[in-house]
């Protein structure tokens, strides 16, 4: 069965059709990419799958339960995590915090009462996972740092860690690499590829850099001015026509 | 049919100085981003000069009018700017926000100064024999004030719109309202044209505060502060953006208001509580029902990413042997002034101690409210009354133990604070704020009338608490300062663990950025119920400890809204987000009012009025100086007393590490300086580490 369908999702703005009957689904432990020229409608229907824009048409179906009435932070406890094409993190918070508070948040210890009986502290076993996680994407050393002081390349990994704490069964990642130099986009493609096979989650790839994508993605869907344009196996869909007239400009 | 005609043609007088003043806030917010709270203060100036001219000295309409529209006013808007809101274009919405509030808190108190304590009667406009009234249509009465009031505002918009259409200055004007930035880019100095429309913008505020005079018979500061609030209804319908609709506005409220008022029924006790509300009510209702403030934050300004990070608290960064060297201090300190106070002090020390206790726990709420959820609540003190009413009526009239009368307090208090943040969950920042000043002067206006709330005529008595065979009567003070301090302490914990907790993590995720914080499940709803209903419960005990402490609820002077406006003021300014910040603000106040009442007050009177004459020192120069401190808040935003601390802090670090390089030279790398604060720089990408 697959985690997520997203079906014949339709958006219009002010007469503008964003999105035209767009379908998609990602099964799970499965990293699914959606690539497309800027303006083709990736981040509207990343809105749309996280509630953030409310759908004029269509459904999204997660775990076979349908999200339409589903606030956007239901959504995250559901178990759809993501980033933000601009990074969004805490300012004045350290890696550390951003980890914590998410793990909070994942084991519903946010009544007040908790909070005035322990002191709040931060358990044992909740420091545990938040050192995992700064282990795994291997950000160890900036631990506790606040986050205006890191690289952009360390935020997204912060932004990833973040996500991830939430205990998501699938991640939406909009434009990882954007403002990234090639470098940090490789290491961030491997650590992704670790932390996907290690936590067996699904992930959802928004991104126009194409190496990135094939080096991570196994099935790809294509979006052209709101539309789906093709859609298949990686190396299929790269060798088409259509989607190098669109996307790759004819190069051939 | 001709009463009505009646009506509206005098509520058209109200509502040409609504509309006055709401295209004035209007222009402002667009052109500086600032929603000027002082605007009603900026009126009261102009009348307040007017009616001196005028009444006092004699001087001819025409001079006293120019003089008091044409000079003072455009001077006071062209000083606010300069000296404020230009610094403040960059500043957070919270740190705009407290400086208008300073103003409104401080410029009425300083003119009083000069104007008088009291308000002034026997009011003239703008025109000879105002109140001389015609009768064109048989029953129709409309007097001469209210025609001119009426004709100078149409006078007043035909030369506004020509400004705007047909000068360059208007265009500018129309232009920096649609993009500072842009204009900037486009090579026009958007601070000269934001210099002009807050002159601008005062002269409106001059023109409808000396307007407003003769239609209240009195120029008093409540008048003007009170009427700013419909001017406000009648923004936030347009939005903060169309100054056609904040026209149209105004005038329709001012009109609504009479006809509304004039059909009331005036003999039940419900409709004469009301009237005097129907401001408030407008506003928080606009505020709740108008689509366009739905889930509108106030714009940041897009390059404040390049601002450099806050810095981090000096607690969090200072070296183990500071932190406790400080600690240690600090107990030292407490524990001889304890003493002192308790064992040798006259016994106005006392009850400088027990005021102090009990303002620093309910600053503690501001503490939870604005330095934990970054929201300005500006109804604090009605929290407080509603804590002290519950005691004083459940503890007098039914007889209930006075702790538990408080403890229930605070839980009727913690449901009213909720119950206000649900309809206000929509609203961010400045509506928020606006909305619980709304609420504070509903309450003030009709709640606090009713018997079974405020006591009736006089004030609800309020007993001293006893506990077994404790009795905190007011013949021993000193154990109801143990009390007060019991329940400082208790809430102080308390504070600090919701802090450091999930409720306190949560917060301050939702602060620095709420899509993000939304991506990871936490709920804004709930955080903001949450804090609200905390932030009232720890208002409302204070509120009750004041009473018990009174031996009444006196409202007035301890609950008005005034003081809301006040107390955010003062802990804003001196530290919200840390305890010490609450407590020693509170501490400040008390003492302040001790010390320079009673010291310095009196060496000025014997030492300097013998050389230069001043009148009596005003009771609310405490008020005056502790606002005027808040100006520092833009540039301090983490409080006067962290900025301190962390240059204190510096201080001794440096003389630490001075002494040690001293002590073992040779080795760099002392155990202090490894404990010592990194300087923040840049991390290296993860593939290079």
């Amino acid at each position: 069965m697959s985690l997520l369908v997203a079906r014949s999702v339709t958006k219009t703005f002010a007469g503008i059709t964003a999105l035209a009957d767009v379908s998609l689904d990602v099964d799970e432990r499965e990293i699914v990419g959606l690539i497309g020229p800027n303006g083709a409608g990736k981040t509207t229907f990343f809105n749309c799958l996280l509630g953030i824009v409310k759908l004029d048409a269509g459904t999204v179906i997660f775990e076979g339960r349908d999200l339409a009435r589903v606030p956007t932070y239901r959504r995250a406890r559901l178990g759809i995590g993501r980033t933000f094409q601009r990074i969004e993190l805490f300012s004045g918070m350290t890696p550390r915090e951003h980890f914590l508070v998410a793990e909070r948040v994942r084991n519903g210890r946010g009544a007040l009462w908790k909070d005035i009986l322990f002191l709040g502290r931060p358990s044992a076993d909740e420091n545990a996972r938040a050192n995992a996680m700064l282990e795994l994407l291997d950000i160890a050393s900036v631990a506790d740092r606040p986050v205006e002081s890191l690289s952009l390349g360390v935020g997204r990994l912060v932004e990833i860690g973040r996500a991830l704490m939430t205990g998501p069964k699938l991640v939406l990642l909009d434009e990882p690499s954007s403002g990234l130099d090639r470098q940090e986009t490789e290491g961030l493609a491997v650590k992704l590829r670790a932390v996907q096979k290690e936590q067996g989650i699904a992930i959802l790839l928004v991104e126009h850099d194409v190496d990135f994508v094939r080096s991570l993605v196994e099935r790809v869907f294509v979006l052209d001015f709101g539309t789906l344009i093709a859609s298949g196996p990686t190396s299929e869909v790269f060798a088409d026509d259509a989607v190098r007239r669109a996307y790759l400009g004819d190069l051939v | 049919m001709q009463q009505l005609i009646s009506n509206i043609l005098s509520g058209m007088s109200y509502g040409s100085v609504y509309a006055l003043l709401a295209v004035g806030l209007v222009l402002t917010y667009k052109t500086s981003g600032i929603f000027n709270l002082a605007y009603g203060a900026q009126a009261f100036v102009a009348g307040a000069v007017y009616f001196d001219l005028r009444v006092r000295h004699g001087l001819p309409i025409p001079l006293a009018f120019v003089v008091a529209v044409f000079i003072i006013s455009p001077l006071l808007g062209l000083v606010l700017e300069r000296a404020l809101f230009r610094h403040l274009r960059t500043a957070s919405p919270v740190a705009r926000l407290v400086t208008t509030l300073a103003l409104l808190v401080a410029i009425p108190q300083i003119l009083k100064l000069w104007f008088g304590q009291n308000p002034q009667y026997g009011t003239q406009g703008i025109v000879p024999g105002g109140d001389h009234a015609y009768n064109p249509f048989g029953t129709v009465f409309v007097s001469r004030d209210d025609l001119a009031t009426i004709g100078i505002t149409i006078v007043a918009v035909v030369l506004l719109t020509f400004l705007f259409r047909y000068t360059a200055l208007g265009l500018r004007m129309r232009a920096v309202v649609e993009s500072p930035r842009m204009t900037e880019l486009a090579g026009i100095d958007a601070d000269r044209v934001s210099m002009s429309a807050w002159m601008l913008c005062s002269v409106l505020a001059g023109l409808a505060g000396v307007l407003l005079a003769p239609l209240f018979a009195a120029v008093s500061e409540f008048n003007y502060t009170t009427l700013v609030v419909v001017a406000m209804s009648a923004a936030v319908l347009a939005g903060l953006t169309s100054i056609p609709v904040a026209f149209a506005g105004g005038l329709m409220l001012g009109v609504m208001g009479e006809v509304v008022d004039a059909y009331l029924p005036t003999n039940s006790v419900i409709a004469s509580n009301l009237r005097p509300a129907l401001p408030f009510l407008v506003l928080f209702l606009v505020l709740i029902f108008s689509p366009s403030l739905r889930n509108r934050r106030e714009l940041a300004d897009p390059l404040a990413g390049v601002d450099p990070p806050p810095p981090p608290p000096a607690a969090s960064v200072r070296s183990r042997f500071l932190t406790n060297g400080t600690r240690g201090l600090g107990v030292l300190a407490g524990v001889v002034v304890g003493y002192y106070v308790f064992f040798h002090a006259a016994s106005n020390w006392r009850d400088v101690a027990i005021l102090a206790a009990i303002l620093a726990t309910i600053f503690l709420s501001i503490t939870v409210i604005t330095g934990m959820a970054g929201e300005i609540c500006l109804c604090i003190a009605t929290f407080a009354a509603i804590g002290a009413c519950t005691t004083a009526q459940l503890a007098t009239r039914f007889g209930v133990s006075v702790l538990l009368a408080m403890v229930v307090g605070a839980a009727l208090a913690a449901l009213v604070g909720a119950l206000l943040a649900l309809p206000a969950l929509r609203l961010g920042g400045i509506f928020l704020s606006l909305a619980t000043l709304a609420f504070a002067l509903f309450f003030e206006n009709v709640m606090v009338k009713f018997d079974w709330v405020g006591g009736g005529a006089l004030p609800e008595p309020t007993p001293r608490p006893t506990f077994g065979s404790v009795n905190f009567d007011t013949t021993s003070n000193k154990s109801f300062l143990v009390l007060c301090l019991v329940v400082l302490v208790i809430v102080s914990v308390v504070v600090i663990a919701i802090r450091e907790g999930t409720t306190g993590r949560v917060l301050a995720a939702l602060g620095a950025n709420e899509p993000a914080a939304a991506s990871i499940g936490i709920s804004a709803t709930r955080a903001r119920i949450t804090v609200f209903a905390l932030s009232a419960a720890i208002a409302a005990i204070g509120g009750s400890l004041l009473a018990m402490y009174e031996g009444a609820v006196n409202y007035n002077p301890d609950f008005v809204s005034f003081q809301s406006l006040f107390w955010v003021v003062l802990v804003v300014s001196i530290g919200s987000r840390t305890v010490e910040g609450a407590i020693q603000a509170a501490i400040g106040f008390a003492a302040f009012q001790i010390v320079v009442l009673n010291e310095v007050v009196p060496w000025i009177n014997n030492h300097v009025q013998p050389w230069y004459h001043m009148g009596p020192p005003p009771q609310t120069l405490a008020i005056i100086l502790l606002s005027l401190g808040a100006f520092t808040y833009a540039k301090h935003p983490e409080g006067v007393l962290e900025y301190q601390k962390r240059k204190s802090l510096d201080a001794a670090q440096r003389g630490i590490d001075w002494f040690k390089r001293g002590k073992d030279a040779g080795h760099p790398t002392s155990e202090l300086a490894g404990t010592a604060p990194e300087p923040l720089r840049p991390a290296s990408a993860p593939g290079s580490s």
